[in-house]
């Protein structure tokens, strides 16, 4: 695999798809949307390729690629991939042609299609890049396809709901260039070159105390905006309910995990001693994100923006475990990142296939959909299950190490979001209830069930659900050598130290019962 | 300057001590003052002219006058700087950045301008000689080496701009901007004028060389004519760029002027001014940044931030691009303030992507606008994907470019002079310059979404546009150049760079 750039080829892929799609004739929407599939489909088999190759055990990056690009700034077309960033890769691969081969679309296919392949592009770009410059750009242009599939393809106030989100994200990331371009002086002060290349910022010289948590606060500025995280979120809502269904499943699947990633990758690695200073302040937002979300969910009368307000309660969790400094939390903070991208995209998917049914995603005029559609309850049950963290299914594993890695070194913020779990059954088992139990009345009665393409859909969705759930091993195997070099340059840079007791979580969890005492 | 004083005060009379004159230093301009003069006597001696000569003209007019910049670059890159006509001129890095980057706009002004005229039924070739009498003024400015001559330049410059705003003399928005920009214009110039004045009085020397010399060596125990001489300059320049807090012109002038012309002045006025201003600042007066950068660094702010919000309440589109020039300048002062090598070949970057990015906006003005020159409201773009694909595409292109998206010459442009911000630590600037480009984000994405929005049910069908092959070739060049060089740069930054270092 040394000869073929492998990480270049699953970026470069998805871009030159859309330069066909591009060229084809606007009149043959089913060509361009077997072009589109196809490449998607390539790309995930790439991914999953990646991910089969990978050196389990092995903390530094893999695969890297490294051309020079832009010289007079030291800027490289760095790509490389490890433990933190390999799901988040497999996860894109998967979502894109299920994203794609799901919803319907009617209108205007090209555009749409070609929009798709670059946004899948940037996301790739976005999880590979090494290079901060290089990441920029593509954190960056993932907005612009996401905001033209909002605003072309989105419900009926698309067009603010694009906008806003738009205008948030790039709000954000004024303060993170700034930060970055500071950080990349500082570190060539001493006339030594100019560079961009993440590794070799990391091994400079370490910056004064008070610089770097500027510094972290202007990265994580960014990063905020994307998760995001409590007083910055309510773009989120808008955004996901007005996009069409294959953009909430992006936008919550991956656009998302762009920011919890970027903090993981940026503001851990790159500013250690100030993330353990900031850490109070990130942990109380993410904890405050977790019971706020799930409140502001119970209360919504519309389905998809439940969902959309699920994604803040989750995403909280991530911060969580994040910023809990422990081996465990951190490890579920990434694995939950996969997990929280295959069930919320598999709730806005299903979401989707009641609206297009339905007309309607109002709660109070969806019941009794499980007389009509049994095999659509099934699955909503599954997912929904997996959304709640239920043992057994992929969301238990990320929250219970999240939780239990933030237990052993934040006892009380621990306590308060395990109550956010409650919560989340509340409203996923109301919501639940109200739709699809019951005797279905009016429009409700008689619906047509899953179609086979559908099921075909969701397929791999379910198997992957399950898998994560009862067998984590291979994907935690993969993400613990990363996360524990992270934690490493963590405590080598600041005066914290990791409970023992933590560290010796390791994956599965249903083994690690008996810690939660010890803790 | 010091030819008067070369006359003998008694005995027998001497002839003058003429200097020697080196054209090929002034090639570019001559080439382009040439072109001028030939389409003036064509026209008196040939009876029909075909139409297209006079574009097929101006465009081989300016292409030499690139051609002829790109041999004096080689000349300077193997040779070093060349002062010339008793130092009144000085051909560096510098000067011919920008004589190539006039030469451009010449060249891309020629083909908005020719498909213009041919729609609005205008014969005769005033339009192509003015912009040409008004590029080789540009020129003059860039490669000024002495206050008086920064003046000329300005003049010819100027002069033939104000003509070319009222170009449309039947429309009376077009009478209204050249009068207004004619008053205004040469009230800044006595400015400048009077600011030449007070800095000959201060240093001895109208010389920028010389200026700067006598700065260095010495310490003025009150220099307040001085400060006073440099504050004019700035205003007579800042006039000309559209600084805020005097750029009250831009928007009536831009909107009023027919748009091809808007286009030139935007770009190629911009980048004259600014050629002279970041000369005499960072160059002349570098001994003195201490006290001009604070200035600078306000008038940077005011800019982006007047420009990038006024912006947002326009409902003419010239008016809106008008005010997003404004902002566009604020970045430039950016990298002037940082008054470092690397933030002089920021403000280079910056002005030849915005020539590139500013022309294509206006070429699509321009068609878009429809005989009479007159469809600029926001509503007239609603639709435009679907009638025109590829046009709404392009506009599209340079509104982001504009707007700094990754991956166009726009977004480099900003990366290059905020880094520049960043390392002279004017964090807060720098801070400043990102946020404004939030701002502008939304009314450059606003008309985005207009031209993607299909039309409401009730209005009516919109009038056929027609697209002239000249203005197509236009937007083919500027579209993959502002794509092309923000894939890869090396060449461009390379060349801003080199610029900058020859100075």
């Amino acid at each position: 695999m040394d000869s073929f750039p492998i990480l270049t080829a699953i970026v470069v892929l998805p871009v030159l798809a859309a330069v066909v799609v591009a060229l084809l004739p606007r009149s043959k929407p089913e060509t361009i949307k077997a072009v589109g599939l196809l490449a998607t489909i390539a790309v995930g088999l790439l991914t999953v390729a990646l991910a089969i190759d990978f050196e389990t055990g092995a903390a530094g990056f893999q695969f890297v690629s490294d051309h020079s690009w832009i010289k007079d700034f030291g800027i490289s077309w760095i790509l490389g991939v490890d433990g933190i960033s390999l799901f988040l890769v497999v996860l894109t691969g998967v979502l894109f042609p299920i994203a794609l081969a799901g919803p319907k679309v009617d209108r205007d296919v090209k555009s749409y299609v070609a929009w798709m392949l670059v946004l899948e592009a940037g996301c790739l770009g976005s999880f590979l890049a090494l290079d901060l410059f290089v990441f920029f750009i593509f954190f960056e242009i993932t907005l612009v396809p996401m905001y033209f599939i909002i605003s072309g393809w989105g419900y009926d106030n698309r067009v603010y709901a694009s906008l806003k989100f738009f205008l948030f994200t790039l709000f954000g990331s004024a303060f993170m260039l700034v930060g970055m371009l500071t950080l990349v002086f500082l570190a060539a002060k001493g006339s030594a070159p100019l560079t961009f290349d993440l590794r070799q910022l990391m091994d400079s010289a370490p910056l004064a105390e008070s610089t770097a948590r500027w510094l972290f606060l202007a990265f994580t500025a960014a990063f905020a905006v994307k998760i995001p995280i409590f007083p910055v979120h309510t773009w989120l809502p808008d955004a996901h309910t007005e996009a069409p269904t294959a953009g909430s499943v992006i936008l919550a699947g991956v656009l998302l995990k762009l920011g919890t990633y970027g903090i993981v990758r940026f503001g851990l690695t790159l500013f250690p001693g100030a993330a353990v200073d900031m850490a109070p302040l990130l942990l109380t937002l993410a904890v405050i994100g977790i019971i706020y979300g799930a409140l502001v969910a119970t209360v919504q009368t519309d389905l998809k923006r439940l969902v959309a307000y699920s994604s803040v309660a989750h995403l909280g969790f991530i911060v969580l475990g994040t910023f809990a400094f422990t081996t465990a939390g951190l490890s579920g903070g990434v694995l939950q990142m996969v997990n929280h991208g295959l069930s919320t995209g598999a709730l806005f998917l299903l979401v989707g296939m009641i609206s297009d049914r339905r007309h309607t995603r109002q709660i109070a005029q969806l019941n009794g959909l499980q007389k009509s559609m049994p095999l659509m309850a099934v699955v909503f049950t599954v997912v929904m299950m997996s959304s709640i963290g239920l043992p057994g299914l992929n969301g238990f594993v990320g929250e219970f190490l999240i939780l239990i890695g933030t237990f052993v070194t934040h006892r009380w913020w621990a306590v308060v979001a395990t109550a956010g779990v409650i919560l989340a059954a509340l409203y996923m088992l109301w919501a639940y209830q109200r739709v699809f139990h019951g005797t279905p009345t009016g429009d409700n009665v008689g619906l047509p069930d899953m179609t086979v393409r559908e099921r075909v859909v969701m397929a791999p969705l379910l198997v992957l659900i399950v898998f994560l759930g009862v067998y984590p091993k291979p994907v935690l195997d993969r993400i613990n050598p990363a996360v524990e070099a992270i934690i490493d340059r963590v405590e080598a840079s600041s005066d914290y130290r990791q409970p023992a007791v933590a560290k010796a979580v390791q994956a599965p969890p249903v083994a690690a019962d008996d810690e939660e005492g010890g803790g | 300057m010091n030819l008067l004083a070369q006359v003998p005060s008694g005995g027998p009379l001497r002839p003058l001590d003429l200097p020697d004159v080196e054209y090929s230093a002034m090639a570019p301009a001559l080439i382009l003052i040439g072109g001028a003069l030939l389409a003036l006597l064509v026209v008196s001696l040939v009876r029909r002219p075909p139409p297209w000569l006079w574009c097929v003209l101006t465009l081989a007019t300016g292409a030499a006058a690139g051609a002829a910049s790109l041999w004096l670059w080689f000349d300077v890159r193997d040779d070093g700087p060349v002062r010339a006509v008793a130092d009144a001129l000085v051909v560096d890095g510098f000067a011919v950045f920008f004589m190539v980057l006039i030469s451009t706009t010449v060249i891309l002004g020629a083909l908005l301008g020719h498909g213009f005229l041919e729609r609005e039924g205008v014969k005769g070739p005033e339009f192509y000689v003015l912009m040409m009498l008004s590029a080789s003024g540009g020129i003059f400015m860039a490669s000024a080496n002495d206050l008086i001559v920064v003046f000329l330049g300005l003049e010819i410059l100027s002069i033939a701009l104000y003509v070319l705003a009222g170009f449309q003399g039947r429309r009376s928005e077009s009478r209204e901007a050249a009068m207004k920009y004619f008053v205004l214009g040469a009230f800044s110039s006595a400015l400048f004028l009077y600011g030449i004045a007070l800095v000959y009085g201060a240093t001895g020397s109208t010389n920028l060389v010389s200026v700067g010399q006598f700065l260095a060596g010495n310490v003025a125990t009150s220099n307040g004519v001085l400060l006073a001489g440099m504050v004019l300059l700035l205003v007579g320049l800042g006039f000309k760029v559209a600084v805020v807090p005097f750029h009250t012109w831009t928007p009536d002038v831009y909107q009023g002027s027919p748009s091809p012309v808007t286009g030139f002045m935007a770009a190629a006025a911009k980048a004259a001014g600014f050629s002279a201003l970041l000369r005499i600042f960072f160059s002349t007066f570098s001994t003195l940044r201490l006290d001009w950068q604070p200035v600078i660094w306000v008038l940077a702010v005011v800019t982006l931030l007047v420009g990038s919000v006024l912006a947002l309440v326009q409902t003419d589109v010239k008016r809106m691009l008008a005010y997003s020039s404004i902002s566009h300048a604020g970045y430039v002062m950016i990298g002037l303030q940082a008054a470092s090598a690397r933030g002089i070949a920021g403000s280079l970057f910056y002005l030849l992507a915005y020539t590139f990015m500013v022309l294509g906006s206006f070429a699509i003005v321009t068609v878009v606008g429809r005989r009479g020159d007159a469809r600029h409201g926001l509503e007239d773009y609603r639709g435009l994907a679907a009638q025109r694909p590829a046009l709404a595409l392009a506009f599209a292109v340079f509104l982001m470019a504009q707007a700094g998206v990754p991956f166009t010459t726009g977004f480099l442009a900003k990366f290059y002079v905020i880094s520049a911000a960043v390392e002279s630590e004017s964090y807060a600037l720098a801070l400043i310059g990102m946020i404004s480009a939030v701002v502008a984000a939304f009314f450059y994405l606003r008309l985005i979404v207009l031209m993607y929005t299909p039309r409401a049910d009730g209005q009516p069908a919109p009038t056929p546009l027609r697209l002239p092959v000249s203005h197509g070739l236009a937007l083919g060049v500027a579209v993959v150049f502002t794509v092309g060089f923000g894939l890869l740069p090396s060449a461009m930054i390379h060349f801003a760079r080199q610029a900058t270092l020859l100075l």
